[in-house]
């Protein structure tokens, strides 16, 4: 394989799995105008999880569902310190980004737990299609499995109408509850499903490169943000399929840019300022496409 | 006219700040009956309390102990906020309240036509409901039933009002609260928000409060009318009190009733 083309596959590998966390940061950041910052702790969760069930000799399948459960009740707590105790949403997520640290810790009983004697769920799929374990096609198989049975879930469920109580919550809050809709439930249904679904990437993650870490969540909400704004700029996606498929894209481009600036030399020490960048440049594109077509434009957000 | 109660407000006040220099008193134990069908009409000069009033009543807050709200036999006193929208209509001053700007015409319909039910994992929306928001938006004349995939954002804010309205009343609450809500728009959508009110209000027969601070708008609509002062209710007048009665014989009964002098310009001159 040429190195165009690795680099091509390797990146969408990537933008599938790293989709799903960009999914979950869409869903509190877009969808419920909620900047949940527990991502970087629900991702090592899932990941932690998994491979200590996994070494235990549980099925990899059924521990990376667990890792989505680990994650979905991360996400609960943060919606709760929010909206039963008041904590401001940002101040919620990084205290439960800041426990979780601790939490991870005590799971692995350690830094990291090894699965490279371990049978994943990438070698089972490895298997049953008679590939080679560990090539890239095994993980674009899973990953694509796994990034298409989220999306259709969501663009299903998103549309009933308890998605759509949940997506009107994040819009106009004080609408909802006059109508009968109880937003307090919403946010937290809205925070667990995210943070499931960064558990469960954490958790895909940890199998393919067979191990969990206890940092290796550190700076996911940043990658998240970037590709849900990346896919924006990218994509200028109305409706929720689109908005879905501009996340999971929009992880796809990250990883690209990241992966060519690691091959033309750049020091991995340079992916945080070229992250940075990549995202100023992101959110200036609409900025400056609405100033040269003179159309108004809304004051920053400040929060 | 049916005679059964409706709405009964039973000594409900409402401190807000107690205890620090700020403390006032919203509502000094209001005590009302309002019957089915009932069209009130309230008035009262800034600070009265008529926001407020309509907040308890809707439970954005808990009125002080002692109170108690009775809506349709039921004493919804300690319900949370959104448990009262089961038998609360609400239509605010500001249309960007009563709609959410991101969702479209038919998006926010859907969620309005759920009020009072429990919400499932059945598609929010489907054939039939499109055609009953049709049916529910063509009365408007304002030509959105043929927009249900506009993005209410768009509209302008008598089309996001008459919305709003339309949402308050598509399931048939018991009791509907209008807060000022033709004031922030020109004086011919005003007049169309009215007129849409008065029509879906008779034609539901609907329970409505009305706030305005338009004393001629409060004479013209409704049956009954009710004028706020400090926290109280100081002066009720049923249809047949009111009749014939002119602004200025309305300035002389808070006067006489409240006894102070009435200072209020901008009663006279806003929607
Ligand atoms: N959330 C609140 N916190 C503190 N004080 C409040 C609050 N809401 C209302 N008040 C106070 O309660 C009193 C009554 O206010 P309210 O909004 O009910 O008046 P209103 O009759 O609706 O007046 P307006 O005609 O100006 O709308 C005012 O003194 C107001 O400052
Ligand atoms: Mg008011």
């Amino acid at each position: 394989m040429d190195v165009a083309g690795s680099i091509l596959f390797f990146s969408f590998y990537e933008g599938l799995v790293f989709g799903l966390v960009a999914i979950g940061v869409y869903l509190t950041l877009r969808v419920l105008a909620f900047p949940d910052l527990t991502v970087d702790g629900s991702y090592t969760l899932g990941g932690a999880v998994a491979a200590v069930l996994i070494v235990a000799g549980v099925n990899p399948f059924l521990a990376s569902l667990a890792a989505i459960g680990a994650g979905f009740c991360a996400g609960l707590l943060t919606g709760i310190l929010n909206t039963k105790l008041r904590i401001p949403a940002l101040l919620a997520g990084i205290l439960m980004m800041v426990g979780l640290y601790s939490i991870n810790l005590r799971i692995m009983s350690g830094a990291n737990v090894s699965l490279l004697r371990e049978v994943t769920s990438f070698d089972i799929i490895a298997d049953l299609f008679g590939m080679r374990a560990g090539s890239i096609g095994v993980s674009i198989i899973l990953a694509l499995a796994i990034a298409a049975a989220v999306f259709f879930v969501l663009n299903w469920f998103l549309r009933t109408e308890i998605g759509l109580s949940l997506r009107a919550t994040g819009d106009n809050e004080q609408m909802v509850r006059s109508l009968g809709g109880d937003t307090d439930k919403n946010v937290l249904l809205g925070c667990a499903i995210s943070n499931g679904l960064v558990g469960l990437a954490g958790a895909i993650v940890a199998q393919g490169q067979g191990f969990a870490d206890v940092g290796m969540g550190i700076g996911m909400i940043v990658m998240g943000l970037a590709s849900v704004i990346i896919g924006e700029a990218l994509f200028r996606p109305k409706g929720v399929a689109r908005l879905l498929v501009a996340a999971v894209g929009g992880a796809f481009a990250y990883r690209l840019f990241i992966t060519i600036a690691l091959r033309m030399g750049m020091a991995p020490g340079d992916l945080k300022l070229i992250t940075a960048v990549l995202v100023v440049i992101a959110l200036a594109i609409p900025y400056i496409r609405k100033k040269v077509r003179r159309e108004w434009i809304p004051p920053a957000v400040r929060w | 006219m049916s005679t059964e109660s409706l709405l009964t407000l039973e000594k409900i006040s409402k401190v807000f700040s107690r205890g620090t220099v700020d403390e006032v008193k919203a509502l000094d134990s209001i005590n009302l009956v309002v019957r089915a069908e009932d069209y009130i009409t309230v008035i009262g000069s800034n600070g009265a309390g008529k926001t407020t009033m309509l907040n308890v009543v809707g439970g954005v807050f808990p009125p002080e102990k002692g109170g108690k709200i009775i809506v349709d036999g039921a004493d919804i006193t300690n319900l949370s906020e959104y448990k009262h929208a089961t038998y609360v209509g609400r239509v605010y001053q500001d249309p960007n309240i009563g709609t959410a700007a991101k969702m479209t015409i038919e998006e926010n319909l859907a969620m309005a036509v759920l009020r009072g039910k429990s919400r499932g994992l059945r598609a929010a929306s489907n054939k039939k409901r499109r055609e009953e928001f049709r049916q529910a938006l063509a009365p408007l004349k304002l030509g959105l039933e043929d927009r249900l995939n506009t993005l209410v954002g768009t509209l302008s804010s008598g089309q996001r009002q008459a919305v709003a309205l339309v949402m308050s009343t598509i399931s048939r609450p018991a009791l509907l609260l209008l807060d000022e809500h033709s004031a922030n728009l020109d004086p011919r959508t005003a007049q169309i928000v009215l007129e849409l009110t008065e029509m879906i209000v008779k034609r539901e027969k609907i329970t409505t409060l009305m706030v305005t601070h338009n004393m001629e708008l409060a004479l013209r609509y409704g049956n009954r009318l009710i004028m706020m002062h400090e926290g109280r209710i100081v002066v009720d007048l049923n249809q047949e009190q009111r009749t014939g009665l002119t602004i200025n014989d309305l300035i002389t009964a808070f006067e006489r009733a409240s006894g102070s002098k009435f200072s209020d310009d901008e009663v006279l001159l806003k929607g």
